[in-house]
């Protein structure tokens, strides 16, 4: 009777502790995603890479990424998820590619100013992972204000692209400025010396008398705040514009 | 089972000794949950990580100086500030750590602050002195409120700084919606320096309503006002159609004609078809009015109305009336006085009206007024407290119509009731609110906007910035806004001012818009006869703007009376106008000028001289400038363009007086222009 009893008893907690145990596990059951209904071997970006907003806000622009097939086809109906660091939301973050075989989504960046990388990710027949990297940038409070001044007194000159509110005055100038984008060049430059041109002028570096002193006009802070901006949207990205966040 | 019971209890407590022995156990055993508890914290833990992570790196030793452990804490009494978050994050004040992505220990991003001047909560918000994560990040037990979503941080900026700062985008947007959209016109919103925000969105008086547009086009705005025109200020209050048709109805009949409203033309419309569009060019209306063209984008201003139906809105004798002189019917209007002949209004309207949608009006069909119709349209209109915005007569607008919004970024999550599914913080209900105002329960009035989600989140900043801890801040801390002056110009020239709406796009003293140039100082900066003459006919200054400013058709003396004010009393009193000579400056200073502008300074890289080589495209065009500019305010201007036109674009290049006066005698020698047939006159 007492093996009989203690049985029971051995019984009873093991019933009690697996009930405890799965319904104190934090684990929520994964997401349903859905069910793919063909498979691409290649994932491409179509566009929304690139794209330059503060922390924490919306990309100006949607996400959208083309699952491609061996010969470079549309595949409709394949599963893309997107993945990247705590704090970016997507929205949705999986679906199935559409009848041009894209998928869009709205990315919110994370609160850390940075570079963002977001993986896109399908499978293909064998259910191995295919995926794609792409980068967004999240400005903090100083880019965006290098980003204020950037509008306010640089981009006239220093963006070639002309919008009808605004005509740039790049092909105007004799000697051509170089894009905030060009990493190539501006990479290669330090921060001494990118001061040094934006407070004295182009003939501080030996370059051209075009781009003018802008010492006596802007505060350090402003000059600071202009160089962190800088940095931010080189393209290749610079080594000072801080970490990438990533999947962890 | 009893058995096995009684043996245990006789092995632990069958004696004194085997007692004492256990109850000590157990008694160590309890008061070692303290100093346990302690030792696995969670701070302990992230300090511990901080000091395997900072182990390898180069600059380990500056690192590991700069580290205390223990529990963190800022504590500034007269803030309220019992912050212990870094605590957690270790590595906040280390510069060197920008490469570090792991949370918690990168340093904080580069702000115009200190940490230990304002904690970390007076900005993030979150609970300060808590000493976990989940319950420092996310408690929303009695009341808290967790820590604010990074797209919201700049509404911090704003408890203290009451303008708008460059490096606050959103804030700024947000504080510009609640003003353009008029949301302060239902919503009081007082602001910590006692004063109450202000509407900037202009609505229309409807009380000579019936003057303008027909019962069926009010019936089709209120519907949708986006059906009508895209940027609508207006939101859609969901009206059904019976309230829709009933308010038109009572708005109608309850309007009264403006004399001076249909006006018959003594001349005909321009024969050719071209006319009216390069009228409406030449006056420059799209530097206010936007249109839609044929690829669907709006191009043109947001000062007035959309225009592209415009045709299937207005009357055409109202029109005429109104380009003939808008302020008969709208005194205050932002739009200028044209002094348009009777052949231009003709010519204007008749190519204005021609922008019509047939399909707007196509499916409207109003039954016969019935005296229901209206008593009930003017029960509804004051339901709707349509008069918080529009002036109609006979209905006085409503105190307090909506709740006041001057704390709504301090309320207790405890007052508000959720949407099921929201979380329940206080900015995801501001937001909701915006976004789906009549969502929270049936028989709300608030109507629909249809903001985007940028502008929903910069509304909801804008909105969480105005809480009880902005009025308590102590006042050295605050930075008050630069408050729009309520100058007036005197006399004639004043009145001729207001009606040409010189305010609408330029700033005087502290009053106006922003499209044009700043005219405080213009009497210092230019010649007579030039401006004389740039009354008369307004030439192009910068050749890469396209607003610009439009010709008047001003008579000879009103351009006179305008010019004398304004040479007169817009006189900067650093710049004596006559201290410098317009001519007579030798031949090797002017030489030295030219050397300067196109060498040491480069000018032409903004400017034009010789409009032959010269290509700059940003600052205005100089061929002329000597018949423009005085010499003085040149000089000056050399100097410190800043000073002068506080945020011109202009750098300031610190220039010797030696160079500033050989660049003045360059730039007064370029004479021309149109000034000089005056002069043969």
């Amino acid at each position: 009777m007492n093996r009989r009893s203690s049985a029971n008893l051995i019984l009873c907690i093991a019933i009690l502790t697996s009930t405890l145990s799965v319904s104190c596990s934090r684990k929520s059951t994964p997401e349903q995603l859905p069910k793919p209904a063909a498979f691409g071997t290649a994932i491409v970006e179509s566009s929304g890479g690139k794209q330059i907003a503060q922390t924490g806000a919306l990309l100006p622009q949607p996400l959208v990424v083309q699952v491609n097939d061996e010969q470079g086809n549309a595949v409709v109906g394949a599963l893309i998820e997107f993945q990247a660091a705590p704090g970016v939301a997507f929205d949705p973050a999986n679906g199935l590619t559409d009848a041009s075989g894209q998928l869009t989504t709205n990315v919110t960046l994370g609160g850390m100013a940075g570079r963002y990388q977001i993986t896109a990710f399908t499978t293909d027949k064998s259910r191995k992972r295919v995926e794609l990297k792409i980068e967004e940038i999240a400005l903090g409070y100083q880019q965006t204000l290098g980003s204020y001044l950037n509008t306010q007194y640089c981009d006239r000159c220093h963006n070639p692209e002309s919008t009808v509110e605004r005509v740039s005055n790049y092909d105007n100038l004799d000697v051509k400025p170089h894009p905030f984008s060009e990493g190539d060049t501006l990479n290669q430059m330090s921060d001494a010396d990118l001061t040094a041109i934006i407070s004295h002028g182009g003939p501080a570096l030996s370059k051209s008398a075009l781009m003018p002193a802008w010492g006596a006009t802007l505060s350090k802070s402003d000059i600071q705040a202009l160089i962190s901006y800088i940095r931010a949207v080189s393209d290749p990205a610079s080594r000072a514009a801080g970490p990438v966040y990533g999947r962890n | 089972m009893k058995q096995k019971l009684t043996s245990l209890w006789q092995t632990l407590f069958g004696d004194s000794v085997r007692a004492f022995g256990v109850i000590s156990v157990v008694f160590l055993f309890s008061i070692a949950i303290a100093p346990a508890k302690n030792h696995f914290s969670e701070w302990r833990y992230y300090q511990h990580g901080y000091l395997k992570m900072i182990r390898n790196r180069s600059d380990a030793n500056t690192l590991q100086r700069h580290f205390e452990g223990g529990i963190q804490q800022i504590w500034l009494p007269e803030l309220g500030v019992v912050d212990r978050c870094t605590s957690c994050h270790v590595g906040m004040k280390e510069a060197g750590l920008t490469d570090v992505s792991t949370q918690p220990f990168p340093p904080h991003p580069v702000i115009p602050h200190k940490l230990d001047q304002f904690g970390c909560a007076v900005c993030h918000r979150g609970q300060g002195a808590a000493t976990t994560a989940s319950e420092a990040h996310n408690s929303t037990l009695a009341g808290e409120q967790p820590i604010l979503p990074a797209k919201y941080i700049e509404s911090s900026c704003g408890e203290c700084h009451r303008g708008s700062l460059p490096g606050t985008p959103v804030l700024n947007q947000g504080r510009y919606l609640l003003s353009r959209y008029g949301c302060v016109n239902c919503h009081t919103v007082k602001l910590p320096d006692g004063s109450t925000m202000k509407a900037s969105d202009d609505p229309p008086s409807l009380s000579h309503i019936a003057d303008k547009s027909s019962r069926e086009w009010l019936y089709a705005w209120l519907k949708d006002p986006k059906a009508y025109a895209s940027t609508a200020t207006m939101p859609n209050f969901k009206l059904s159609d019976n309230d829709a048709r009933d308010i038109s109805t009572f708005l109608v009949a309850n309007s009264t004609p403006l004399p001076g409203d249909s006006v018959t033309l003594s001349a005909k419309p321009s024969s050719d078809p071209a006319a009216g569009a390069s009228l409406y060019g030449e006056s420059f209306c799209a530097s206010c009015h936007a249109v839609q063209n044929a690829a669907g984008n709006i191009v043109g201003g947001n000062v007035g109305p959309e225009l592209t139906k415009i045709g299937s809105k207005v009357k055409p004798e109202w029109l005429q009336a109104w380009l003939r002189n808008p302020r008969n019917y709208d005194p205050g209007t932002a739009m200028p006085h044209y002094r348009f002949n009777d052949g231009q209004v003709a010519t204007l309207s008749t190519f204005l009206l021609a922008k019509t949608d047939s399909d707007l009006l196509a499916n409207v069909h109003l039954d016969a007024p019935t005296p229901e119709q209206i008593v009930h349209g003017k029960h509804l209109v004051s339901d709707y407290a349509c008069a918080s915005c529009h002036e109609i007569a006979g209905i006085k607008k409503p105190e307090n119509f909506a709740p006041e919004l001057s704390q709504i970024g301090s309320k207790s999550i405890t007052q508000l009731i959720f949407l099921p599914g929201m979380p329940h913080t206080l900015p995801d209900y501001i937001a909701g609110k915006i976004k789906q105002p009549r969502a929270f329960s049936p028989g709300l009035r608030m109507p629909q906007y249809s903001f985007t989600s940028p502008q929903i989140d910069s509304l909801t900043t804008a909105l969480l910035a105005l809480n009880e801890y902005s009025t308590t801040l102590p006042a050295s801390l605050t930075v008050p806004a630069v408050a729009e002056s309520n100058y007036q110009p005197a006399g004639k020239a004043g009145m001729l001012m207001l009606d040409l709406a010189c305010f609408s796009c330029h700033r005087i003293n502290g009053q106006g818009g922003d499209m044009a140039p700043d005219l405080t100082w213009e009497g210092s900066s230019v010649q007579r006869e030039w401006l004389v003459q740039f009354f008369r006919n307004p030439g192009t200054l910068r050749p890469a703007l396209i607003r610009r400013m439009p010709r008047f058709n001003l008579t000879d003396g009103e351009a006179n009376e305008l010019t004398d004010y304004i040479m007169t009393v817009y006189q900067n009193p650093s710049v004596d106008r006559d201290s410098l000579p317009l001519s007579g400056y030798s031949r090797g200073e002017i030489e030295l000028g030219k050397q300067l502008f196109y060498g040491k300074y480069a000018c032409q890289g903004c400017h034009i001289v010789d409009t032959k080589t010269d290509k700059g495209y940003i600052g205005p065009t100089l061929a002329h400038v000597g018949s423009r500019l005085t010499a003085a305010w040149i000089y000056r201007w050399m100097k410190n363009p800043q000073a002068l036109r506080p945020g011109t674009i202009e750098p300031n290049r610190a220039m010797s007086d030696e160079d500033a006066s050989a660049i003045t005698a360059f730039l007064i020698s370029q004479k021309g222009g149109p000034t000089k047939e005056i002069a043969k006159k």
